[in-house]
């Protein structure tokens, strides 16, 4: 066998959205290699994962069952990986470019002293069967065409919303085969203690929409109570919460915002948009409130369709923006909040 | 305990970086400035060595550019500097910088934490840091927002990381490789004291041949940087009540297929 590999991620045994694009990412490489895709799903409960992987592009399924994989942990899923590139020697691992997707592919290319692009926008093929990459440098400023110029197995990690995932097809379900585990509990040092998931967050990496919010939160026309310590985070904080949120619910986006607002603790960190924060390219990004540094711009440059909201006309978001409107921000999210539910009916 | 803190040089956030003619990128007359993202690990180097009574070791791969990273990092109050150069590697394949930075931190020796930033902008990757745990056998803990509790006797460690679902609590042997978030901690400015020790300093720069290791075979190589495609230009103010504005956005984002 010398198929393309693809790793399936999946968290509390649902996959992804951005594994399916990594298949699609895969089956195109496979494609032009004239081999198949096999998809990688690795800890217990994944058969009906390996079901779904048909639907998007697999053409086998290679599971790796056991207790000690159902909790992501990066060296016993590198074992896992790397031993099955050195005994399989696929052409090319793909994954999505998620946490655990760049850690996870970055470990086994390391140990088989293989190549690796990493987060890229686009690939392609050479004659030759070098895979080529575009990929952001410089905080996304420029573009850098990377190319694979030595090694047996290539390993390509893809950008978030970058591929598009394949139209679900019907069929059989793949052939499923297992691969043996690895390393045994005593050659893994690291210890996962617990996990804490933030309740109701959307993924800004995923997100087809998002809402964010800058420094101007702060102006809330409501008085913060007379206990509330700090009153502008108070205000901040109660504009997230009952002014954005209910935008962002009513178009089912996630919540973003800008370095000024999370370093004034008006939002936790996982929210920042920009350089030092999450790189994100929805379809649609609305800033509330944010006055468009270069820094922010380097987060959310790539989306497709800015909203500029702010009261200062010559702030440089809007030479960004596609569409901009000056005003209170106060007074225009509650307003689009109202008309999104009417029009959307939500 | 004793720390190595890698880090490099990378043009100012707000410099203008534009790819040329022939495929090569240039960012003007802007400075450069520690890469952002590594702010965060020479300040939990120095507190870190400090706790554990070790000392603090920032190291650079690439040309003389990274100086000013290493100087920036004496002066915020790491105890020595390092830089590897060596025609033989290419800074910007993760596989060649992983082996130079894990043969630099054998070479030291002696070390049981070696911190990154999240990423290096420049390269725009984070694969090189998980590549040097690798080459050197040990733990990766990536994406660490708080390093919890360190037991320097028993010579273990528990951080949190941070993943797009939440928080994992995570404990583990030392020695180990660790990338930082910008949550982890709050950076120092130089002090003026050490701005003048560091501008005083000799930085050692080691070749391959110093490292002990034979040139790694390449595996990627950067062909050429191209600026952004054209962003749409188009603009439409909506003016109006907030009503009416809230009815125009709207009316555009169905046209534009977004909503
Ligand atoms: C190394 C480095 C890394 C950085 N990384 C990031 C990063 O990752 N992400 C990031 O965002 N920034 C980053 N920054 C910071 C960046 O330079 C800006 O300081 C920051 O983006 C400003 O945030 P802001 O737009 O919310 O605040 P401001 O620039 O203060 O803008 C607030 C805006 O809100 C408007 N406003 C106020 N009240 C209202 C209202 N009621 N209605 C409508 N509009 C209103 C104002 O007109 C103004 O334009 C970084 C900076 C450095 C040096
Ligand atoms: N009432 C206002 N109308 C329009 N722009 C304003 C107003 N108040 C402040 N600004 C602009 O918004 C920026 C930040 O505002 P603020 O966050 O409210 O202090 C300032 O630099 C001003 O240019």
């Amino acid at each position: 066998m010398s198929a393309v590999i693809a790793w399936v991620e999946a968290f509390n045994g649902k996959a992804i959205p951005a594994t399916w694009e990594a298949l699609a990412a895969a089956r195109m490489l496979a494609d032009t290699f004239g081999v198949s895709v096999a998809a990688l799903i690795i800890g217990e409960g994944g058969e009906a994962l390996a079901a779904e992987t048909g639907q998007y592009g697999a053409d086998e399924v290679l599971l790796c069952a056991d207790s000690s994989l159902n909790n992501y942990r990066l060296e016993a899923y590198a074992g896992v990986l790397t031993a099955l590139v050195q005994s399989r020697q696929p052409r090319a691992v793909v994954a999505a470019a998620t946490s655990r997707g760049r850690e996870l592919l970055a470990a086994s290319a390391a140990d088989t002293d293989s190549p690796m692009l990493g987060d890229v926008l686009s690939l392609s093929v050479s004659a030759d069967g070098w895979i080529s990459a575009d990929r952001a440098g410089y905080a996304g400023k420029v573009l850098s065409e990377t190319v694979v110029v030595g090694g047996e197995t290539q390993f390509v990690t893809v950008r978030s919303r970058a591929f598009k995932a394949l139209d679900p097809k019907g069929g059989a379900a793949p052939q499923v085969s297992s691969v043996a585990l690895a390393l045994g509990e005593d050659q893994i040092v690291s210890k996962v203690e617990r996990f804490e998931t933030e309740a109701g967050t959307v993924n800004l990496t995923d997100a087809a929409v998002i809402v964010s919010g800058g420094r101007g939160m702060a102006n809330n026309p409501k008085d913060a109570p007379a206990d509330a310590g700090d009153a502008a985070v108070w205000k901040a904080r109660d504009g997230f919460a009952n002014v954005l949120q209910p935008l962002a619910d009513s178009l089912g986006a996630a919540v973003g915002a800008s370095r000024a607002a999370v370093d004034a603790g008006y939002i936790p960190y996982a929210h920042q948009v920009g350089q030092t924060g999450k790189v994100v390219a929805p379809d649609l990004y609305i800033a509330a409130g944010i006055s468009g540094a270069i820094q922010h711009q380097a987060g959310m440059r790539t989306s497709k369709i800015i909203v500029a909201i702010n009261k200062d006309k010559e702030a440089p978001i809007f030479k960004m923006a596609r569409f901009g409107l000056v005003g209170d921000l106060y007074q225009i999210i509650p307003a689009l909040t109202a008309e999104v539910k009417k029009r959307l009916g939500k | 305990m004793s720390v190595v803190v890698f880090t490099r040089s990378t043009p100012d956030t707000a410099a203008k970086v534009e790819a040329d003619a022939s495929g090569g990128v240039s960012w003007g007359d802007a400075s450069t400035v520690v890469n952002p993202w590594d702010e965060y690990a020479l300040e939990e180097g120095i507190l870190q060595a400090k706790a554990g009574a070790g000392k603090a070791v920032v190291v650079a791969i690439g040309g003389e550019l990274h100086n000013e990273a290493l100087k920036h990092s004496l002066a915020m109050g790491l105890d020595e500097a390092a830089r590897v150069e060596d025609a033989g590697i290419d800074p910007t394949d993760s596989l060649a910088y992983a082996t130079a930075a894990a043969a630099a931190v054998k070479k030291i020796g002696d070390i049981d934490l070696v911190l990154f930033g999240k990423e290096s902008v420049d390269v725009g990757s984070d694969q090189h840091i998980v590549q040097t745990a690798r080459k050197l056998g040990w733990t990766m803990l990536s994406y660490v927002s708080k390093i919890v509790a360190v037991d320097y006797a028993a010579k273990t460690i528990k951080v949190e990381r941070m993943l797009e679902e939440g928080k994992q609590v995570v404990t583990s042997k030392l020695p180990v490789v660790i990338s930082v978030m910008k949550d982890i901690n709050e950076p120092r400015y130089p002090s003026f004291i050490g701005i003048r020790k560091a501008s005083k300093a000799v930085i050692p720069v080691w070749s391959l041949g110093d490292l002990g290791i034979a040139a790694p075979l390449p595996r990627t190589k950067v062909v050429r940087y191209k600026n952004l495609p054209a962003r749409d230009t188009r603009f439409e103010l909506i003016e109006g009540t907030p009503e009416e504005q809230a009815k125009v956005l709207v009316d555009r984002l169905i046209e534009e297929k977004v909503l």
